[in-house]
């Protein structure tokens, strides 16, 4: 029988936010566990040098000092870390918990010490003597792609980590055919996702039961789980992962990191509960980076503003090692992938390289490669508006994919399943009075300089299985997970493999629970981030839970209510197909008085002997189930930003910002624009300010949010949000991904508008962060020249 | 270390506690006091969620030492609901998802818990200006700035605040 849904497409506030705002909630660094030693970790001062020897002794002696772990320790006790990925064109090395015959990038793990706390851990480090031998430094993708550039690792033929080709035949074809050529090479900074907690890592060694349980900041308790079995070479079910609250991820929360594996060694050794926490400047040092792009393309139109073609060469710097379990080739390959976007591209080839560099690791972080490939393609496209002379909303207009055209395959050979990018600019562009703007924009003062900048784009979301096959990345399961149990007193719990970092999963999939069941949702409660009590599957990542966790948790779910129907049927003496359940509650269509609750029926399907169950069903109500979804589904949108550029200092002020977006049915749309309001401005950090700058020596300058940038109140707009609903015809909830959709729209659009704002002075935008320097300098070229 | 007996009162409740002289207040009050919702997040300044209300004044807890404290009457996040009752602010962040991961969230409220009792009936401008020295990376600020406005309008039309 179809599901009424009373919760779901509702602004339900959400339960998380009690304990939270009265700072009851638990984060890692909150747990307390007794006998709890800290960690501080040594770090490589270099960016590239053989270690010649570890001295550790005078540590050893420091009071509070309960042991001191070295590179060598490490290599008797743990396996390197390895990202695995079938198929050609990738090579990987393993990256040790702690370095052993070299170290790679500043910051790498060297030496930890465990004290009784942070502070005693601290002050042994200063006795920790290391000599280094310092290497040449590759701190620059193509040059370290050349033949001949020093190896960064030396079981490597050379520093490409990953390198794919793709050619869908008809590129040639359509670049003869053109009568507009565009070649340009763009860049995108170095980001990273600097969520507010930073990580940490506490694991406790139980002997009698043996049994090593970690409790990290995670996005991905099962897959951490996995990447730790392998690289402490224990059976899984030795190993139990739980995730506490956990202060934003974005991405870089899903991998394996040296720490993870250093207090899971330390705890065994001594038998006592380990921690380590990770500081900024730690995080700005470590934590997986992202974006860093050069990327030259090709571009084939027609006069009339038709595209026919794209030829890139993508090349991203993916730092010092291939991380776990997304590998080095996750950015490139995401990035070519998106370029066709919402478009009917005829041809399209690429190269897509990942470059090893002396730099921290690059993994995933929102709109991994989406907002690179975007900002290029978008880019392109108001550059030939500008050439044919069309508004760039009617380039777009002309190159859409129509709706009938739906199921898609892009030129990349991605399937949009759903969407409408037409119905999706018009009202854009409708919300943001896009005709006045534009008559606005001509009332420019001589210094202040108004721009729009438009942005159409796809979102790929919650991937399956199907996804990390194709693409070779083996170490990421692709399917989620969820047991549904009603508990003998009739409470609904669902335990789902999804892991909130505070998109509001105890909400969202318990409004999901409840109407699937038909309970009030004060009846429901999710259990998310513990291995040991929620089934296996691949986390939170990518813009995946609503669809493949939540997924699961409907499928579960609809089998538990198929048996509490029967069960009721029997009781009532009714068939099933004529009763109903709501507010918790089984009927007789029609006639509310011939009625069950689920807590009676409950209470029979756990005590049998209270009664008589129906024939060949089993006692209890629970159901696992495991789903692995189509490929990928798709969410579209449109972002509409609107500057004012000084040209006499650079700054940049967003005056309005517009989003229309389609994540099919919104589960709860206060949360889904909340989601919105943070990627888009993580876009606007990416376009105007955020950049991970290192020198040529590889020593980062950006280690404090004095240097990184974080966007504040003061740089950000209002930002208003629009919403289509286009339900996805390929998954089982009518629900799409769409956690990525504002940062992949806000770091074109925002490019876009602020080159359409410096158009009359002549100036281009290839290269990202447009600060307020970069800015500055490209305005006084574009003046000098005649 | 060297350590120093400090007298304080948090939340109302009076302490004597004995510690290290380079102990900050921030580690102070989450490990010798257990009062964990005082979070770190950039330990030098700038990211603002470590903010607690020292004698009426918003300060960074990373940037103090505790034995700075001797005397002083703070207020952490743990003492400002009223028992079960959440104060109008926490209240408004609630109603209008001020929070996503919850994390910078204590930082906020005891930011604008100043900030309020000072400018009543603060316009936009105002408001995200005394939350410009707060980092969110959640939120884009954007129903944070409501959730203050609503905030204001409560405290504003229940008189004269506790």
């Amino acid at each position: 029988m179809a599901m009424a849904r009373r919760y779901v497409s509702t602004r339900v506030r959400r339960r998380e936010d009690p304990q939270l705002l009265t700072g009851r909630a638990r984060y890692l660094d909150d747990l307390r566990l007794s006998g709890t030693l800290s960690v501080a970790i040594l770090r490589s001062p270099h960016a590239h040098a053989r270690l010649v020897e570890v001295d550790v002794r005078p540590a050893l002696a420091a009071p509070g000092v309960e042991a001191v772990l070295t590179g060598e320790d490490v290599a008797r006790l743990a396996r390197p870390i390895r990202a695995e990925m079938s198929g050609p064109g990738y090579k990987t090395s393993g990256w040790p918990a702690l370095a052993r015959d070299k170290v790679r990038f500043v910051g790498e793990p060297v030496v930890a010490v465990v004290a009784r706390d942070r502070y005693g851990a601290e002050d042994a480090l200063e006795e920790v003597r290391v000599t280094y031998d310092p290497l040449p430094v590759l701190t620059n993708a193509e040059l370290s792609m050349r033949p001949g550039a020093p190896r960064i690792h030396d079981d490597l033929t050379d520093n490409i980590l990953f390198h794919t080709r793709f050619d869908n035949g008809a590129v040639e074809r359509a670049f003869v055919a053109a009568e507009l050529r565009l070649s340009h090479t763009f860049r995108h900074g170095r980001c990273t996702s600097a969520p507010m907690e930073n990580r940490g890592a506490l694991a406790s060694f139980d002997a009698a039961e043996g049994i090593l349980t970690l409790w990290a900041s995670s996005q991905s308790p099962h897959l951490l789980r996995s990447g730790l079995a392998e690289a402490l070479d224990l059976p899984e079910s030795r190993l139990r992962v739980i995730c506490p609250a956990v202060g934003g991820g974005f991405g870089p929360k899903m991998h394996l990191y040296p720490e993870d594996i250093i207090v899971c060694l330390l705890a065994q050794r001594l038998g006592r509960p380990v921690k380590w926490i990770e500081d900024r400047r730690e995080n700005l040092l470590t934590s997986a980076q992202a974006r860093e792009h050069v990327n030259h393309i090709e571009m084939a139109a027609t006069g009339d503003g038709v595209i026919l073609g794209f030829k890139a060469t993508l090349i991203c710097d993916v730092g010092a090692y291939s991380l776990y379990p997304v590998t080095a080739a996750l950015e490139p390959v995401t990035a070519a992938s998106i370029i066709p976007g919402p478009y009917r591209i005829q041809g399209y080839s690429y190269d897509a390289y990942a470059v090893a560099t002396n730099k921290c690791p690059a993994g995933a972080y929102r709109g991994v490669g989406m907002a690179l490939g975007t900002f290029v393609r978008e880019r392109l496209v108001d550059m030939v508006a500008r050439r044919t002379g069309l508004d760039p909303a009617e380039v777009r207009r002309r190159n859409f994919i129509a709706a009938t055209d739906v199921p898609f395959t892009t030129a990349s050979g991605l399937v949009i399943d759903s969407g409408n990018p037409t119905e999706s600019l018009d009202q854009a562009l409708e919300a943001a009075g896009y005709d006045a703007l534009r008559k606005d924009q001509r009332r420019s003062s001589t210094t202040t300089y108004r721009g729009i900048g438009l942005c159409s784009y796809t979102e790929f979301t919650g991937m399956g299985s199907g996804t990390f096959r194709r693409r070779g990345m083996s170490q990421i399961a692709g399917h989620d997970a969820a047991t549904v149990r009603v508990e003998p007193t009739g409470e609904v719990r669902g335990f789902v493999s999804a892991a909130s970092q505070g998109q509001g999963h105890a909400t969202t999939l318990a409004q999901v629970l409840a109407d699937e069941i038909g309970v009030p949702m004060a009846a429901v409660s999710i259990v998310e981030g513990d291995t040991e009590r929620c089934p296996y599957g691949s986390g939170s990542f990518a813009s995946r839970s609503m669809v493949v966790s939540g997924g699961a948790l409907i499928l579960a779910a609809r089998r538990v209510r198929d048996k509490v129907i029967a069960i009721a049927a029997h009781m009532l003496e009714a068939a099933r197909g004529d009763l109903v359940m709501e507010e918790g509650a089984i009927f007789v269509r029609g006639m509310a008085a011939r009625r069950v609750t689920l807590g009676q029926v409950a209470r029979l399907a756990y005590r049998p002997a209270s009664g008589t169950l129906p024939p060949s069903v089993d006692p209890a109500l629970e159901a696992t189930q495991y789903y692995d979804p189509p490929p990928a589904t798709f969410s579209i949108g449109t972002h509409v930003a609107v500057v004012d550029v000084d040209a006499e200092t650079g700054q940049v002020a967003i005056v309005r910002y517009v989003v229309s977006e389609d994540c099919g049915t919104m589960v709860n749309p206060m949360i889904v624009e909340g989601q919105i309001h943070g990627a888009v401005a993580q876009g606007i950090g990416a376009a105007l300010y955020e950049d991970v700058v290192y020198d040529d020596a590889g020593q980062p300058l950006t280690t404090s949010f004095m240097d990184y940038l974080l966007p504040t109140t003061m740089e950000l707009p209002a930002i208003e949000v629009v919403h289509t609903e286009t339900p996805p015809p390929v998954t089982v909830s009518g629900f799409k991904g769409m956690a990525e959709g504002g940062t992949i729209g806000a770091t074109a659009a925002v490019a876009n508008a602020v080159a359409d704002a410096l158009a009359p002075l002549g100036v281009e935008v290839h290269e990202l962060p447009l600060s307020p320097d970069r800015l500055y300098r490209l305005i006084h070229q574009a003046r000098k020249r005649p | 270390m060297k350590e120093r007996t400090i007298r304080l009162t948090v939340n109302g409740r009076p302490y004597e506690r004995t510690v290290e002289v380079r102990k900050t207040l921030a580690d102070f009050l989450r490990e010798d006091l257990d009062l964990t919702g005082t979070h770190l997040g950039c330990e030098h300044g700038v990211c603002g969620a470590c903010t607690v209300v020292v004698n009426g004044e918003a300060v960074r807890s990373c940037l103090l030492f505790a034995v700075q404290l001797e005397g002083a009457n703070i207020l952490t996040v743990e003492g400002l609901a009223d028992g079960d009752n959440l104060h109008p602010i926490q209240e408004a962040f609630w109603e209008h998802h001020g929070l996503q991961c919850g994390f910078c969230t204590p930082g906020f409220l005891l930011t604008l818990y100043c900030f309020l009792k000072e400018t009543p009936r603060p316009s936009e401008a105002e408001i995200r200006e005394a939350i410009s020295g707060n980092l969110c990376r959640c939120t884009g600020y954007h129903n944070i700035v409501i959730a203050a406005r609503a905030a204001a309008e409560k405290l504003a039309s229940a008189g004269p605040t506790p």
